[in-house]
């Protein structure tokens, strides 16, 4: 469903991603781990066309998209659900989730919010707050889904987990385990390894912005040196 | 102590200036919100909107109120063009010379209409120019009480357009979060454009409702930015409603003090709310605490 090759992408003079290739299946979840600074953001940037690639080539669903507009980006599917959440603090829930079908999904509005709301309860108890008085793991839930809102075919998710409490991060990874099981395909960025591991059926893992493994994650626990070098564990 | 039977057409009457300042000043407050920058080329736009109702009166014979559905979309084209050609590729998208290009755009149009229509006054008559209306024992001119329901009228459309459709959601969620704006797919440099063309639209419609019981001439812009500016800032910098509101209470302020201190010296008062709203409620009547 996606292709990524030799991906090389930056700010500027700094090339960040020095590169990358990788491939996602259609209804796969595939983890993407590496330490603070290796560039997964800026490989989720470089994808949803935030930022410009150097060179490389990135197709998705057939089609080229490697020099493609932010908007034609979304409008084809491929949605992020950023670092740090990115919600728009001065607008309510209910608007937040209705921005969420700006380009996409527009027609099924009012069935998917209601469907958002089944997935977060809490988020429907709040529907008319402003999203910048949120607490943070409520604006995940929020960001996550405004990202559904958009009926995603391939859904980045950029460290979810961030921030949330033991008990929401286990709720976290069961939601985006039957989010997959529902047929979404999912990019996950993470830095809980060990979550990440149990629910993706392969993984990649980056150090300066190169790929230093992939493979599943039974190849990646039973590598030790990978391990201690490159995940901490 | 003044009486009430001066008092109260003075108050009737700051209200409909009141009016069309909130129009102007709702312009500039939503350019602000959503480009973080002072439109200074928005006094001369209004100005250049005023020779547009002007022109198409003396030349074509067109009523300045029936001009509104050309003025409106005329403005709007000119505000999306004015930003995504001009404003956006010369500042290269950085805010501070968003500001210094606005600048020089005032500049040059401020002196091309000196060098095109001298700096003669110019005023339109038509037939309801003198003509009044009495509102419980108060004369107030016609011209003024078409300016005031057609000005909140406009308000109100532009209040609900961003308070009630994507278009308005989106402009007030790229105000705060750019680059989320960008993940739900908005097109940010188009609606960065829209809001321009949208402020310049509620010049196109304050110059029609003006010119009746108004006048133009080259430098006629300058002294509505002051006052658009201190309603900005009563209100709250980016606050909408703020806009409104601070639009009607100035233009009371105005006529107001214009009795107590005669005609000339009416604007002090202005000055005096914006030193005084700078001193003790930084953030406006309606912002809110950065
Ligand atoms: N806007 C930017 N301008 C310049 N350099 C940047 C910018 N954003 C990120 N970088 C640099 O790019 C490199 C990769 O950053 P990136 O955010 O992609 O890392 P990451 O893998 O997502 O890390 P983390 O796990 O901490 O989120 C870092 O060295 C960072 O300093
Ligand atoms: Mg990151």
């Amino acid at each position: 469903m996606l292709e990524i090759e030799n991906l090389r992408g930056g700010y500027g003079q700094v090339e960040v991603l020095r590169g990358i290739s990788m491939n996602i299946g259609e209804g796969e979840i595939v983890a993407v781990l590496g330490s603070n600074g290796a560039g997964k953001s800026t490989l989720n940037n470089t994808l949803s066309g935030i930022i410009p690639p150097i060179a490389g080539r990135i197709s998705f669903d057939g089609k080229e998209i490697t020099r493609a507009r932010y908007t034609d980006i979304v409008a084809a599917g491929l949605i992020q659900v950023p670092e740090g959440r990115r919600v728009f603090p001065n607008l309510t829930v209910e608007e937040n989730l209705e921005l969420g079908s700006y380009l996409r999904g527009g027609v099924r509005r009012r069935q998917n919010i209601e469907r958002v709301f089944a997935i977060f309860p809490r988020l429907k108890e709040r529907i008319a707050q402003r999203a910048g008085t949120l607490s943070g793991g409520e604006q995940q839930m929020l960001a996550i889904g405004r990202g559904l809102m958009g009926e995603p075919r391939l859904l980045i998710l950029d460290e979810p987990s961030l921030g949330l409490s033991p008990l929401l991060v286990e709720e976290m990874f069961a939601l985006i385990k039957r989010l997959n099981e529902e047929g979404l395909t999912i990019l996950l960025v993470e830095q809980n390894v060990g979550q990440s591991l149990e629910i993706s059926g392969r993984a990649f893992v980056l150090e300066n912005g190169a790929v230093v493994f992939s493979g599943t994650p039974d190849e990646l626990l039973s590598n030790s040196d990978l391990k201690r070098a490159y995940l901490g564990i | 102590m003044l009486e009430l039977s001066i008092l109260f057409p003075s108050i009737l009457n700051g209200l409909t200036t009141g009016a069309v300042y909130a129009l102007i000043a709702l312009g500039l407050t939503l350019i602000y919100g959503v480009l973080h920058i002072i439109n200074f080329a928005h006094g001369a736009l209004l100005m250049l909107a005023l020779y547009g109702v002007y022109f198409l009166h003396q030349s074509l014979g067109i009523d300045p109120y029936a001009s509104l559905p050309v003025m409106v979309p005329a403005m709007f084209l000119l505000g999306y063009g004015l930003q995504r050609f001009v404003i956006n590729r010369a500042s290269h998208g950085k805010e501070e010379n968003i500001l210094l290009v606005t600048l020089g755009l005032a500049i040059i149009m401020e002196n091309l209409a000196l060098y095109l229509w001298r700096s003669d006054t110019r005023t339109i008559e038509t037939a309801y120019t003198f003509s009044t209306i009495d509102i419980f024992g108060a004369m107030i001119s016609v011209p003024k009480v078409a300016a005031f329901a057609g000005a909140l009228a406009v308000c109100a459309l532009l209040l609900l357009l961003l308070a009630r459709t994507d278009l308005g959601r989106a402009i007030r969620a790229i105000a705060k979060e750019r680059q989320g704006a960008k993940l739900v797919g908005i097109d940010v440099e188009h609606v960065f454009a829209m809001s321009f063309g949208i402020g310049l639209a509620c010049l196109g419609a304050a110059a029609c409702f003006l010119l009746p019981a108004y006048y133009v001439n080259p430098l006629v812009g300058n002294g509505f930015i002051l006052i658009a500016f201190t309603i900005v800032v009563l209100g709250g910098m980016g606050s909408f409603v703020g806009a409104l509101a601070g639009g009607l209470i100035i233009g009371v302020v105005e006529s107001v003090g214009g009795l107590w201190l005669g005609e000339s010296l009416g604007q002090i008062g202005i000055f005096l709310i914006f030193i005084l709203v700078l001193l003790f409620r930084p953030q406006g009547l309606f912002g809110v605490k950065a």
